[in-house]
Order: structure tokens, then C-alpha cells, then sequence
């Protein structure tokens, strides 16, 4: 690694720590005003177009939700997202601003991508440049950038109101957490983030293809140069965590990411708001140790598997330097692995970008995942199988580390035959049986459905070797955890594959926010027991180095088998 | 189940709602924005040359003739309505990356006259992300300018200095890698030519 590479990541670390903490304050202040009694920040800009959406509704904003409604309303309107998006890319075809005459999805295509945006997973079987028209890009798969994002953070914030509250049935409305979310965080950032994307040379026009001849008449090639609302979609991709990426090559795209610089803010966008919702819970349950705790856990892991990706693409494919290939850094050049990899980005800025996109559930990929050495690739499959808890998933990353921090108070309470507690919440039998859900959800799906993958014939579109069984591995990791990024070798353009990623994504997304809520429901209606001499602290550093191990323990039991027979039989093949 | 019906009107409401702010006004807003502001970046960087359009400074293309730089390996896959970018997505130990990158290899030297002992820089023989990477690695560059001098009959040392002139640096210093953006070097030595 250059001494550039690692002050770039250096840079990335700064920019977040000058800005996460005001933005959870903000966080806070929004999620913590109840309607009509608090003024929430921005109240004059704000209000506004809110009620103006409240009476389109014809809700009463001040109306709270017991668990059930609120988890019923997440529901409804997710499957409305569903059916709504279904309908626009079947119909694509026969919709205007469709400059390029991309034809409609099939159904399994568009049940595939229809369940991908809503549950923010943004995975693609499909190019964009061939099977997304700009309607849709903006109409579509933008919108639910923006509100499978807010949808996101309003449950979170729902789990945090049940340990903060006692003796109550009322986690807050999911409408209001909604249209606020969406209103006063995410469309003020991403309007920000686009112009910039903008200047730095993200496209941003309602062009189809211009179509040049290129310079050399001897290649007599011609080229299409891509149009595109762009920018307005790369902002709510990385600031929500989507990763959906407007061209096939996504943000190795040089109109999706066309310098350093862009590289550098998308990747601090995409951690952005995670990291400043665990700040928002340290406001709201009115000890901010307790988020240090959590931001600390999720650093550290996100470091580590960070480091590994970046010095094993450094490093080299080894295969290569047989061949009389120069793959040693110079002054004259990057180098490292770079098949799949762009000279302006590098194999180090591939490593960068890849860590934070899978520890979120963003997806995005600056470099072609499915190219990187066996143990640059195993990083990103494990920061996801980790269940995205570094930092995780806009909202949903807290909420999964909140859930990973009542099974170590459980495991601690056993270790020592007390009945656990977290921030003065008693937890009992009730909430252990709804966090084993929880947690048992993704792996079963991804497990489940990867093991019958590689033992179907039909299924067989992954490359020979222990790579393939990766590959399949990787492929299923990302649809349950909702990340999106892919080993692209690997044909999924399938109706098997279409299905079943389709009903993995629901289980991952929707097996774990309802277990959520319920636990929220059930410690809300709790009352604090007081602090004694045998409580025990959950805001110091013995409780992250727990709670740290308690996350790696679940997913290295879990994982290690299968981990085992594909990328590590690969590097020790290498 | 009530409960669930009972929020599909809202449900329905607020999509319609906030597909119309996040999905029309949004995006439109951005649009006109950059159209107006950053009227050059929005539409692609397009590059002319006596005004005639010749690429996209931020978009690699296929270069072939000895007398020009040529770009990385692509696997741009053209289709009959467009052209998909992306990357080989070959595995590090697949046979067929190892042949794909074995070919590039003898070819380049041949190509550029080098002994076959000279290890050839990592970008030259592996294909890119997008398909359309804009840059090569300086060593890249400079292992090639012997045959586009030749091919132009320029001195060698006129092609180094321009080489040395179109490195994209490091952003402030630290961000990302440095790479010589192939259609601007090549546009420069145009140019050197037209100006003789």
C-alpha cells in the first residue's frame, strides 16, 4: 500500500468524523419532536410539504401506532412499492422518455427487480444500459432509493422509541417517520450531493445514446456515449444505501464515478447516514456512550475487513506474475490486481470502496467483485454475512447491532445467572424467542437456497472450481442481506435465479424488521428497572469487545463450512 | 389481516405522493440545475474537434493504429440498441483469465518491439471495470511511446513530454491513482502534427 492509499482512507475517516455528529443530532431532533407539540428543525421549509402530503393521506399525523399498526403500515406500503414498480417495468416498453426503446422486463425480471428496490437491495440481473428506461430510472427505481431508504430508518427509529419508552403500546407512525425521513433528510442531502456529483462530471441530462465515431477511423468503431438523469439517482444510491447503479459497470463508471474525488464522497455518503443514526440513538436514549459503544463495534469491523480487501488486491493476483506481468507498485504505476479495476480508482481504492459497501447494505462496486484475489473477494462476502452490522444498512444497520446487543446482555446475563437487561429493559423470554427469528432468518435463506443452487443442475452458471461454489455463496449473501453487490461471473439472469434471490431478499428484509418491531413493541410496554451494583454497564469497552465477539462468533459458526470449500480452498489453490 | 387493509389506502396515497417529489420534481430539479450551472459536465464532457464530436474526455475508446496510444483491454459488449459496460468478471483463478491475459501480453510486446523478458504493466493486459477506462499507468504510456514515435516520426523524447504533460495527478495529493487519459494524449499528438 502507497503512504497516498492509506492517507486516503485517512481523508474518508476525517470526513466522517467532522460530519456524522451533527448530522445525528439532527437525526435526533427530527425523530425526537412529536407532531404538533415539538417544532422539528426546518419546521418553516418542511411543514409545509409535509401536511400537504398528511391531508393527501387523510391521516392525522399526531395518531401513534401500537407495533402491529406500525409493522402493518411498513407492510402495506411495501407491497404497494412492489405491485407499483412491477407494473412500470412491465409496462417500460410501451412508456415514454424511453429514449434508448428499452423493452419490458419479463415477469420473473421485473418480480426479481420490483422485490430488489423496495427491500433496498438494488441487485440487477439486468443492464441498465439495455433494460432501463430513464421513466424508469427517475419514476422507479430512484424513488425507491429514496423511500425503501426512509422506510429503513422510521423502523429503526420505532426500535429505539421501545427501549426508550416505558409502559406504553406506542412506537411513533410510521407515516409521519416516513414522509419526514424522506423530506427532511434525504431529499435535502441527495439534492446537495447530486449537484456536486454534477460538477465533478456525473451526467445529468434526459439524452438517450449519442453515438460518435471514435477517433482512430482505422478501429472503425463507433461509440455510444450514454445520457441519463444520473446524478439524481448516484445521490439516493449511496446516501441510502442502495447501490443500484444507473449503467451495468455502476460506479466503476466514469459518468457514474468519474475521479478520485467522486470516489472518495461516495463512499463517504454511503457511510454516512448509518453511522449518524447510531449517533441519533445516543441522543434519544440520552447516553451517548452507549452509541460509542455501538459506532465502535462497527468501525472496528469494518476497519479490519476494510484493510484485508485493499492489501489483498495491492498485493497482486499471483497467477499473473507467472505470466511476465508487472503488477509491483512504482512511481510509474498503481498496481496490484486490476483486472476488473479502473487506473484512476486502483487496486487500493477498490479495496476502499468495497469494505464500507458491504458492511452497509449499499451494493454499490467500484471494481468488479468477482475479479478480486480469493481473499480480497472473501472480505466483502463476510463483511456481508455479518448481517451488515458495519455500520449496516441505512436504519436497518442499527437495528441489527441493537439486536447482536440484546443477545450478548442475554449471553452476559447467563454467564453470571442474572437476568439480562439493556438500557433498563428487562429481556426475557419473549424478545429471545423473536431475536432468534431474527437472526436465524438470513442464514437459512442464504444457506438454504445456495446449497440447493449448487446441487440443481439447471443452476449451474457459476465458474469451475471452488470460485463457483463463491460465487453462488456471494450471489445469495447479497440478496439476504439485502447488499446487491454480485460476483458477476456468474449467470443470474435465470428464472431460478430470478425467484429465488427475489424471495431471499424478502426474507432478509422483511424476517427481520417484523421480529424488530415486535421486540420494540414488547420492551415499550416494559417499565426501567433502576440501575443497581449488578447491572451490568452496556457503555464500556468490555461490552463492545462482547458484543464484537458475539457477532463474529454467530456468522463464523454459521459460515465457516461453506467458507471454507470456497474462497479459502481458492487462495490455498492459488 | 384488518389492520393491514386498512393501510392500503394510505399506502397507496403516499406512493403516489412521493413518487411525484422524490420521482418527478427531484430529479427535474437536478436536471435543470446542472443543464444550467455545469451545462459541459451534465451532458457527458464531450470533447470536438473542429466541431466535430470525437468522444467523451471522461470515456475510453478503441484505439488500434500504431501511431496512436492505445487504451486498456475492454469488455464493453455491444448489443444492437447500446453499449453495456462492465468488466470480464473472470475469477483470479480462472484458465481462461490466465489465457485472456497470456495473449495480451505476447501481443504487447510484439506489438511494441520489447524483449521477451519485459514484464509488461498489470493494466495493460487486464481488461477494466467499466469497460471504458479513460486512463493507462504512466509505465504503460511510456512502453508504448517508442512505437508511436516511430509510427509518426517524432523524436521519442517530444512523445515522453507529452506523455509527462497529460498525467492526471492524485487529487490534493492523496485520492486515488495517477493514469494518462488516452484520448486527450492522443488528440495532443493530432494536434502536433496539424501544427507542422
Amino acid at each position: 500500500m502507497s503512504w497516498q492509499a492509506i492517507l486516503q482512507a485517512g481523508a474518508l475517516a476525517l470526513a466522517l468524523f467532522i460530519t456524522v455528529p451533527p448530522l445525528g443530532n439532527y437525526l435526533a431532533a427530527v425523530y425526537g419532536a412529536r407532531h404538533g407539540v415539538d417544532r422539528a428543525p426546518g419546521e418553516r421549509v418542511f411543514g409545509p410539504v409535509e401536511r400537504l402530503v398528511y391531508r393527501t393521506m387523510r391521516i392525522d399525523p399526531r395518531r401513534e401506532q401500537r407495533w402491529t399498526a406500525y409493522a402493518a403500515s411498513m407492510l402495506a406500503f411495501s407491497m404497494v412499492s412492489v405491485l407499483g414498480l412491477y407494473l412500470l417495468v412491465r409496462l417500460q416498453g410501451s412508456l415514454p422518455g424511453n429514449p434508448g426503446h428499452r423493452p419490458s422486463m419479463s415477469p420473473a425480471g421485473a418480480f426479481n427487480t420490483a422485490i430488489s428496490f423496495v427491500t433496498n437491495t438494488n441487485w440487477q440481473w439486468y443492464a441498465g444500459e439495455v433494460s432501463a428506461s430513464h421513466l424508469i430510472q427517475m419514476l422507479g427505481l430512484a424513488v425507491q432509493n429514496v423511500v425503501s431508504a426512509a422506510a429503513g430508518m422510521a423502523v429503526a427509529v420505532a426500535l429505539i422509541r421501545g427501549v426508550v419508552r416505558a409502559g406504553t403500546n406506542q412506537l411513533g407512525n410510521f407515516w409521519v417517520d416516513l414522509v419526514r425521513t424522506v423530506v427532511r433528510v434525504l431529499l435535502p442531502l441527495c439534492l446537495v450531493f447530486s449537484v456536486v456529483l454534477v460538477s465533478q462530471g456525473v451526467v445529468q441530462n434526459l439524452r438517450g445514446d449519442r453515438v460518435v465515431a471514435t477517433l482512430d477511423s482505422g478501429a472503425s468503431t463507433t461509440q455510444h456515449i450514454p445520457g441519463g438523469p444520473v446524478a439524481s439517482q448516484e445521490a439516493p444510491k449511496m446516501l441510502g444505501t442502495n447501490g443500484g447503479g444507473f449503467y451495468n459497470a455502476n460506479s466503476a463508471h466514469p459518468f457514474e464515478n468519474p475521479n478520485p474525488l467522486t470516489n472518495l464522497l461516495e463512499i463517504w455518503a454511503l457511510l454516512l447516514i448509518p453511522f449518524a443514526m447510531v449517533g441519533a440513538f445516543g441522543r434519544l436514549v440520552g447516553d451517548r456512550r452507549q452509541a460509542k459503544v455501538l459506532a465502535l463495534v462497527m468501525a472496528g469491523i469494518l476497519v479490519l475487513i476494510t484493510s484485508l480487501a485493499s492489501f489483498a488486491e495491492q498485493s497482486g493476483n499471483p497467477r499473473l506474475n507467472a505470466l511476465g506481468v508487472d503488477q509491483s507498485m512504482s512511481i510509474q504505476q498503481s498496481g496490484g490486481n486490476l483486472e476488473g479495476k479502473e487506473v484512476r480508482i486502483g487496486a487500493a481504492g477498490c479495496g476502499l470502496f468495497a469494505g464500507p459497501t458491504t458492511g452497509t447494505s449499499t451494493g454499490a462496486v467500484n471494481c468488479a467483485h468477482d475479479s478480486m484475489t480469493p481473499l480480497g473477494g472473501l472480505a466483502p462476502m463476510v463483511h456481508m454475512m455479518f448481517g451488515e452490522i458495519s455500520p449496516g444498512g441505512v436504519g436497518v444497520g442499527l437495528m441489527g447491532l441493537l439486536i447482536y446487543a440484546l443477545l450478548a446482555v442475554f449471553i452476559a446475563g447467563l454467564m453470571v445467572g442474572r437476568t439480562p437487561e439493556y438500557l433498563g429493559k428487562r429481556i426475557q423470554a419473549a424478545e429471545m424467542k423473536l431475536l432468534t427469528l431474527y437472526i436465524l432468518a438470513m442464514p437459512l435463506a442464504l444457506l438454504g437456497f445456495a446449497a440447493t443452487a449448487v446441487v440443481l443442475r439447471s443452476a449451474h452458471t457459476y465458474q469451475a472450481g471452488p470460485h463457483g461454489l463463491s460465487e453462488v455463496l456471494y450471489n445469495y449473501a447479497s440478496a439476504a442481506n439485502n447488499n446487491g453487490s454480485a460476483f458477476g461471473g456468474q449467470n443470474t439472469a435465470t428464472t431460478w435465479y430470478m425467484s429465488t434471490q427475489g424471495v431471499a431478499m424478502l426474507i432478509g428484509r422483511f424476517f427481520t424488521i417484523v421480529p424488530a418491531l415486535a421486540i420494540g413493541g414488547s420492551l415499550a410496554a416494559k417499565p426501567k428497572v433502576p440501575v443497581t451494583a449488578g447491572t451490568m454497564p452496556t457503555n464500556t469497552a468490555l461490552f463492545a469487545g462482547l458484543l464484537a465477539g458475539v457477532a463474529v462468533i454467530v456468522a463464523g459458526l454459521t459460515f465457516f463450512p461453506a467458507l471454507a470449500l470456497g474462497p479459502i480452498l481458492e487462495h490455498l489453490k492459488l | 389481516m384488518r389492520a393491514f387493509v386498512r393501510q392500503l389506502r394510505p399506502a397507496l396515497l403516499v406512493f403516489v405522493a412521493l413518487t411525484a417529489i422524490c420521482g418527478v420534481v427531484y430529479p427535474l430539479v437536478v436536471t435543470a440545475i446542472g443543464q444550467t450551472a455545469f451545462h459541459y459536465r451534465a451532458n457527458g464532457s464531450l470533447v470536438r474537434r473542429n466541431g466535430a464530436l470525437v468522444g467523451s474526455e471522461l470515456l475510453g475508446q478503441t484505439f488500434t493504429a500504431p501511431g496512436y496510444f492505445h487504451g486498456r483491454p475492454s469488455a464493453l459488449t455491444d448489443t444492437p440498441i447500446a453499449q453495456v459496460s462492465g468488466a470480464s468478471n473472470l475469477g483470479p483463478t480462472s484458465d481462461e483469465l490466465a489465457a485472456a491475459v497470456r495473449q495480451r501480453v505476447t501481443a504487447y510486446r510484439a506489438e511494441n518491439g520489447l524483449p521477451a523478458t519485459q514484464l509488461v504493466p498489470v493494466d495493460a493486459v487486464t481488461a477494466s471495470g467499466s469497460g471504458l477506462d479513460p486512463h493507462i499507468s504512466v509505465a504503460n504510456a511510456r512502453l508504448q511511446a517508442g512505437r508511436v514515435a516511430t509510427a509518426r516520426g517524432l523524436p521519442v523524447d517530444q512523445v515522453m513530454a507529452l506523455i509527462a504533460h497529460h498525467v492526471d495527478g492524485r487529487m490534493l495529493g492523496v485520492l486515488g491513482e495517477p493514469g494518462v487519459n488516452v484520448l486527450r494524449l492522443n488528440l495532443a499528438l493530432d494536434a502536433l502534427r496539424s501544427n507542422q
